[in-house]
Order: C-alpha cells, then sequence, then structure tokens
C-alpha cells in the first residue's frame, strides 16, 4: 500500500536516520511512504493560543494535499504528530478557526478535518499489526530496552489518543514484537525539559537525567525515541546514562535492512 | 487596554473556563517546572480568574513551562492551565521589544547537534 508521508524540517536534516530507517523498514513491510509535495515546517509547537490562525496554515495545507491523495496522512516525529493532529482537530470541531483558516486559504473546499493522522507507531500497530511485524523479523532484537514516550505522542490524550496517557503500552508492544525486552519505568511519559533547553539548559539537564536514571534502575540497555527533541536533549542534556536511539533505527535492524 | 479588557482577552486566547478550577492542586503538582516556576500552574488560572493581570504579566514562570500538558491532563475539571500560561506569553511576547531569545545570543549556544526542531520550537514559543 501507499500513504501520503509528512516527514518534516528535522528529518531531513539532524535526524535522518529516524527518516531513513522509517523507509527502509516500511518497504519491508509493504508500505511505500510517499512524501507529500511541497510540505512545509509544521512549527514545531501547537499554537494553542485561539487567535493562532497563521501558524497552523502549514499544516492545514498538508492536511489538505492528503485529503485529495488518498485520506491518510503518516507522520514520524512526534512534534510534527502532536502539531498536526491537534490542528486537525481544531479544523473538524472548532468553528471559529477552521472558517477563518478555510478564508485565508481559500481552498476549492473548505477543509474540515476529513484526514486521518497516522503515526508510524500506530501505522505499525493498526495497519500493519504487530503480529505480523514480528514474523517478519529476521534478527530479534534481544536487548533489554526503555521506551520513552515523552509528552508530544500522548497528550492531550482527548485529541491524540494514541494510547493510554499514563500508561501506555505500544512502544513497549513494538520492543516485543522485534524480539527485544521492553523495560518499563516510571518516568517513560515525562517531559525531557523541550525547548526551555534554549532558554535554560538546567532545567532540561536535570529533567533529561532522572529519565535516563529511572530506565537504567529499571535494567534498560538502551532507550528509544521518535521526537528529535528528545534525543537530542536525553543524549546532550542527560549525562550519557544511557545510549539512545531513534526506534525507527531497531526496526531496521530486526527487519535486516538497515544498510 | 484597561484591565477587565485585557482580562477579557487573556480569557479568550486560552479559550479555557477559569471558573471551573476546585482548587486540587493536580496541575502544579504534576508539573515538571514546577520547582523553576514563581507563579505555579494553579495560580495562573486563580490570578486569571480574579483578574491580577499586571501580577500575570510581570511572572517569569512562562519562560520556564514547558507545554507538554500534564497538567492538562491531570486536571479533574476540564480546565487547561497551560492554555493560561501560553495566553500570558503571547501577550508578552506580543508586546515590543519583549521577546524573549534574541538572535544574537543563539550562535553561541548552538552546538552541531542541535535540531531544527529546539530552535523552530523555541522561537515560536518565545519570539513574535
Amino acid at each position: 500500500m501507499k500513504i501520503c508521508y509528512y516527514p518534516g524540517c528535522t528529518l531531513k536534516t539532524k535526524a535522518k536516520d529516524l527518516d531513513v530507517y522509517a523507509r527502509l523498514s516500511a518497504e519491508a513491510l509493504g508500505v511505500t511512504m510517499e512524501e507529500i509535495e511541497n510540505w512545509q515546517c509544521c512549527g514545531a509547537v501547537y499554537p494553542m493560543a485561539r487567535d493562532e490562525i497563521a501558524t497552523k496554515l502549514s499544516a492545514v495545507r498538508a492536511l489538505d494535499y492528503a485529503r485529495h491523495h488518498g485520506g491518510k496522512l503518516l507522520t514520524l516525529c512526534s512534534a510534527c504528530h502532536n502539531v498536526i493532529k491537534r490542528t486537525n482537530e481544531d479544523m473538524r470541531s472548532d468553528k471559529d478557526i477552521s472558517s477563518r483558516a478555510n478564508n485565508y486559504l481559500a481552498l476549492e473546499e473548505p477543509y474540515r478535518g476529513e484526514t486521518q493522522v497516522l503515526h508510524y507507531l500506530e501505522l505499525l500497530r493498526d495497519v500493519v499489526g504487530f503480529g505480523e511485524l514480528k514474523k517478519k523479523v529476521v534478527k530479534p532484537l534481544n536487548k533489554k530496552v526503555g521506551a520513552y514516550y515523552g509528552c508530544l505522542l500522548l497528550r492531550p490524550s482527548g485529541v491524540m489518543a494514541f494510547d493510554d496517557p499514563e500508561n501506555p503500552t505500544i512502544i513497549e508492544d513494538f520492543i516485543r514484537a522485534i524480539g527485544g525486552t521492553p523495560v518499563v519505568y516510571p518516568f517513560r511519559n515525562e517531559c525531557c525539559g523541550a525547548y526551555v533547553s534554549l532558554k535554560n539548559a538546567e532545567l532540561p539537564k536535570k529533567r533529561s537525567a532522572a529519565i535516563l536514571e529511572s530506565a537504567k534502575e529499571k535494567g534498560a540497555e538502551e532507550v528509544i525515541t521518535a521526537c528529535p527533541l528528545c534525543l537530542y536533549n536525553l543524549q546532550v542534556n542527560g549525562g550519557g546514562i544511557l545510549p539512545v536511539r531513534y526506534f525507527t533505527e531497531l526496526l531496521a535492524e530486526a527487519l535486516g535492512v538497515k544498510e | 487596554m484597561t484591565r477587565e479588557e485585557q482580562k477579557e482577552n487573556l480569557l479568550r486566547m486560552s479559550g479555557t473556563d477559569v471558573r471551573k478550577c476546585m482548587k486540587c492542586g493536580k496541575c502544579s503538582g504534576r508539573c515538571p517546572a514546577y520547582h523553576e516556576m514563581d507563579i505555579k500552574p494553579h495560580q495562573f488560572v486563580s490570578l486569571l480568574a480574579q483578574g491580577k493581570i499586571e501580577k500575570l504579566l510581570s511572572g517569569k514562570a512562562i519562560w520556564s513551562c514547558l507545554s507538554c500538558m500534564a497538567c492538562v491532563e491531570r486536571c479533574p475539571r476540564g480546565v487547561a492551565p497551560a492554555a493560561v500560561v501560553e495566553a500570558v506569553r503571547d501577550t508578552v511576547v506580543r508586546m515590543q521589544g519583549a521577546n524573549g531569545i534574541r538572535a544574537e545570543d543563539i550562535p553561541p549556544i548552538v552546538d552541531e547537534l542541535i535540531p531544527q526542531q529546539l530552535l523552530v520550537s523555541a522561537y515560536r514559543k518565545y519570539n513574535k
């Protein structure tokens, strides 16, 4: 099957591993990720103020493109997923935001949240299926891995509807499917310190070290994430307590497609 | 703008009903930036409800909020403290010369690994 794919700015530059291994793995699983035309940066943070319209338009353009090309939009970066999914909900349910965005964009047909936004992990769980994924594994992981969810995939859960926000299991199920042993630790859905590291690095240092210490204490040998900013904070501000990689790299290894 | 108009503006921008707050403190209890904040998440909600706008606009906590949505997730009354923080922060950075970061401060702290996502998100949050 083919699916529209929104890579986002960081996956083209500092987070190439997240993108490249996702594409190789998807092909091995029978899914072709078709990068959408003329995508623009999503803005990296969802603008919460209800009078912010211009900052949501790039997400709406991507969503509208996907509506006309299969109806689904695949995301991979946690931040893009958060911004695009929350904007999609605004376009579906918030008349004020939706009418102002549509008035500006003047699309042939107003966009009202028709596209289904799907994160790569949801594709693995709900479209491919973890059972099917397990059958395609040629090199089981055989490692104790801590899933790091962070904030963006889970919250606000009413809109994201990704997993249980307090006790998620999707990444643990993923680790099991590729032959690893998931390590559940208390800090896996705590914030890494996010963008505050540009303003005050002390906060992300404390947060990231606490996350990695928590994973190490429970026996994790490494930690995986879907977010370039989490990876950066955990690696640079986390004090090197544990190695941190993108989940797609482990997937590609397990499927035998890592080059 | 009068104080009443500023209050209305903040309520409209945040889109949340601060009158629903029952002061249980779960938002602040869950906040990962609590110790960095001069105004705590539950206080953002109550200060706005009371119309104490000067205090809100002069606080420093807007620079520490991570927008992690933990406060929103835990609120048993459906209030969104993070949306109040964002409304206050946007109100501040929309003023002349009130941006939270300056372009000239960035190059010295940028390392080779810094993801675009960090630069874009910090600029979106701290500058207009």
